[in-house]
């Protein structure tokens, strides 16, 4: 086990630097640097820019450096120092700005992670075990719809609707008195309240997929010899299905953090634009817009580690539960 | 089947019960070629042919969009903002109480809100605006060179109002708006998975094909990208186009973007593939027989996958739609003038404007998810259809 860990924790530093590497493009891709446009700005406002002292801003922000040393210097600020660089919309350093919004995509990704297996696990079941009945037809029905409604198209339907028949106040995680309370009761409540609308849109494809995945596993486990040998021996249905057959149906479940958490990532990230969440996302656009490329590469690069270290966790569970895997 | 001669001579005439199937309806399967044979697995499931058909009007919509389309996509009337759908109806009442037949929309009161200053629309029975078919209205170019007037449905008398699904914030047409954006929002999918599909199959033959260390590179950089939350890489790649870009080029750089992502799923398919078959008899056949690396991969292994990529491809247009639809609704897809389904959502973005003009977010949308399910089925289908060992 210990060997395989290591294997796995190796395999992922390619990938890291895959990751940083397009991250560094995406910083690099708008034409123009800061400079020019605060040079811009400048003009604008009518103040005199001397070409001397462009030049020593350049030299400061390293942007005359070649582009292998500015990667260099980007990557390694984040390596030893944490320094991810400076934002200059905000005019403060990126990792003042990003930790916060991260930590609520994180909060929101891993809610959401934990509603699509609350609510795929006993729908799956079902759907495999009662094959072609009824309930089956219409979880698959609503389950297709889940997975082509867009998640922004659902989420503007769930904001009108909730707008329209319950008159709550959409958007945000909190009510506007609470934004800035103390945590208290009523506040985790309100929080709840407004949670539910992102947590159902992030959550719904994923959940609509992972049904499909646990009824094909399940229902084919459930055709083997040994599953039929069980019942013709008189074990009890419940029996028949969760005592073997599940937990072999199971590893797909797990190992499915590995294609699911980038979509909910993904999710994440527009559902909040649209619901105006005090997440990454909005924060991602807007710098993207204003091309604050410092804090949007931040941001996907961010986003990137954690679907990997979530793919990373999904792995070695997944070696945890199966034994062949970590053997092989 | 050859004549029996039993020990005394005496040879069979032949079967002592008549067989209850004509014989040659087996022959006509046992003789089928393989697109038959998926076909005939294909039309069974009905499902999936319904959503075929769906995605033929759909593209069928697309490509006569400027006929179908009552009136041209940016003509705003400013004296209609906002307005209601008008309902079709056919048959009018005529005073002495007979009915006829006349095609025609009920036309609109307006009313003000003296506190608000805002204009509603309310639907007038009594207002009769004539409608017909290939009726005369605002001049276009068909396909951008047939210079003509007509238009499949309209009102007769062109200053009259028809507005089937209502009209926007400025006045305009929304059934023209959502019939132009067909034409945009399906053809970006389908370029896009071009792109995707000479990417896919050329990186996953040559992975699956060679195998080592081309293969140990491909894999990885799949990994790579197919790790990576989607959009916000979107957004960052398309956060990149220039603003004066002109629109057409702005629309094939999305298409570009949107498919860079979108061939890992497709390269790991036929990545897969080609592993299984690189060992079969006729690939081995093939290169004894001396035909090059080039030969072995397009003439033997790759026609035997083509049933699969199609699957895989029509499973990977929906994604692509979507994409476009999320860029182009935040802003930084494309942009006006370019009419495509996620612009017409972009009106639509806040909860005021959908409580007020709720059909600027149904009908987009609607076209939206519709294409998308479509596409799922007819894929579904069509991956099912083509694999020989499932019934």
């Amino acid at each position: 086990m210990p060997q395989y860990i290591l294997k796995r924790v190796l395999y992922m530093i390619p990938t890291l630097f895959g990751l940083s590497l397009i991250a560094f493009m995406i910083i690099q891709l708008p034409p123009g640097d800061y400079v020019t446009s605060m040079i811009a700005s400048m003009q604008d406002s009518g103040a005199n820019v001397d070409p001397r002292q462009v030049e020593r801003l350049r030299e400061i922000y390293g942007f005359n450096d070649p582009i292998w040393l500015q990667y260099l210097k980007w990557i390694g600020g984040i390596l030893t120092r944490g320094d991810f660089g400076y934002s200059f919309e905000w005019n403060r350093p990126v990792a003042d700005l990003i930790w916060e919004r991260m930590g609520s995509t994180l909060a929101i990704s891993v809610a959401a992670l934990l509603f699509v297996w609350a609510v795929a696990l006993p729908i799956g079941i079902y759907s495999a075990v009662r094959r072609h009945s009824v309930g089956d037809y219409v979880f698959t029905f609503i389950g297709f719809i889940g997975l082509a409604v867009p998640n922004f198209i659902l989420a503007l339907a769930l904001m009108y609707m909730s707008y329209r028949y319950f008159g709550q106040s959409v958007g945000g995680l909190f009510s506007p008195e609470y934004v800035d309370a103390p945590w208290s009761w009523g506040k985790f409540v309100d929080l709840l309240a407004h949670l539910w609308i992102p947590i159902i849109v992030i959550g719904t494809s994923g959940t609509a997929a992972m049904i499909r995945v646990i009824r094909a596993n399940l229902s084919d486990e459930l055709r083997k010899p040994y599953v039929i040998t069980a019942k013709a021996k008189g074990l009890p249905e419940h029996k028949v299905v969760i005592k073997y057959p599940l937990r072999i149906a199971l590893n797909p479940f797990v190992s499915a953090i590995g294609w699911v958490l980038p979509e909910l990532v993904s999710g994440v990230t527009i559902t909040a634009i649209v619901l105006n969440l005090p997440t990454a996302g909005p924060l991602l656009l807007r710098a993207l817009i204003s091309q604050d490329m410092y804090l949007a590469g931040s941001f996907i690069l961010l986003m990137g580690v954690l679907t990997l270290v979530g793919m990373l966790i999904s792995d070695l569970l997944l070696a945890l539960l199966d034994p062949r895997i970590r053997f092989t | 089947m050859t004549a029996h001669t039993f020990i005394d001579g005496a040879p069979e005439t032949g079967p002592a019960v008549t067989p209850i199937k004509p014989r040659h309806q087996t022959a006509h399967v046992e003789v089928a070629g393989q697109w038959t044979l998926i076909w005939h697995k294909f039309a069974r499931n009905k499902l999936a042919l319904a959503s075929g058909i769906v995605i033929i009007v759909m593209a069928l919509i697309g490509l006569f969009a400027e006929f179908l389309a009552p009136a041209l996509p940016d003509a705003s009337r400013p004296q209609f903002t906002n307005a209601p759908p008008q309902q079709l109806r056919f048959f009018v009442t005529n005073e002495d109480g007979t009915s006829s037949f006349q095609p025609h929309v009920t036309g609109y009161t307006m009313e003000v809100d003296q506190a608000s200053l805002r204009r509603t629309y309310v639907a007038d029975e009594s207002v009769v605006v004539p409608v017909g078919f290939f009726v005369q209205g605002p001049a276009y170019k068909m396909w951008g060179f047939i210079p003509t007037d007509r238009h499949l449905l309209g009102p007769i008398n062109a200053s009259d109002t028809m507005y089937l699904l209502g009209t926007d914030r400025l006045g305009r047409d929304l059934l023209s708006r959502v019939i132009y954006g067909t034409r945009i929002s399906m053809s970006i999918g389908l370029l896009g998975v071009i792109i995707s599909l000479c990417l896919g199959v050329t990186l996953g033959s040559l992975a699956g094909f060679y195998g080592g260390i081309v293969d140990t590179l491909i894999a990885r950089v799949i990994e790579v990208i197919s790790s990576m939350p989607t959009i916000p890489l979107w957004l960052g790649l398309a956060a990149a186009i220039p603003l004066t870009w002109s629109p057409l080029t702005v629309y094939f750089v999305i298409t570009l973007i949107v498919s860079l992502f979108g061939w890992t799923g497709l390269a790991r398919e036929v990545r897969g593939r080609f592993y299984s078959l690189r060992g079969e008899d006729f690939v081995t056949a093939a290169k004894l027989d001396g035909s090059s690396e080039r030969r072995v991969i397009f003439r033997h292994i790759l026609p035997s996958l083509t049933s699969h990529i199609l699957a895989v491809v029509t499973l990977a247009l929906p994604t692509m739609i979507v994409a476009e639809t999320a860029l182009s609704f935040l802003g930084i897809g494309l942009k006006a003038p370019i009419v495509s389904w996620g612009v017409l959502l972009q009106e639509a973005q806040n909860v005021r404007t959908i409580a007020n003009a709720p059909w600027q977010l149904v009908w987009p949308a609607g076209a939206v998810v519709i294409t998308v399910l479509a596409y799922n089925f007819l894929g579904d289908g069509m991956r099912d259809a083509a694999d020989p060992y499932e019934s």
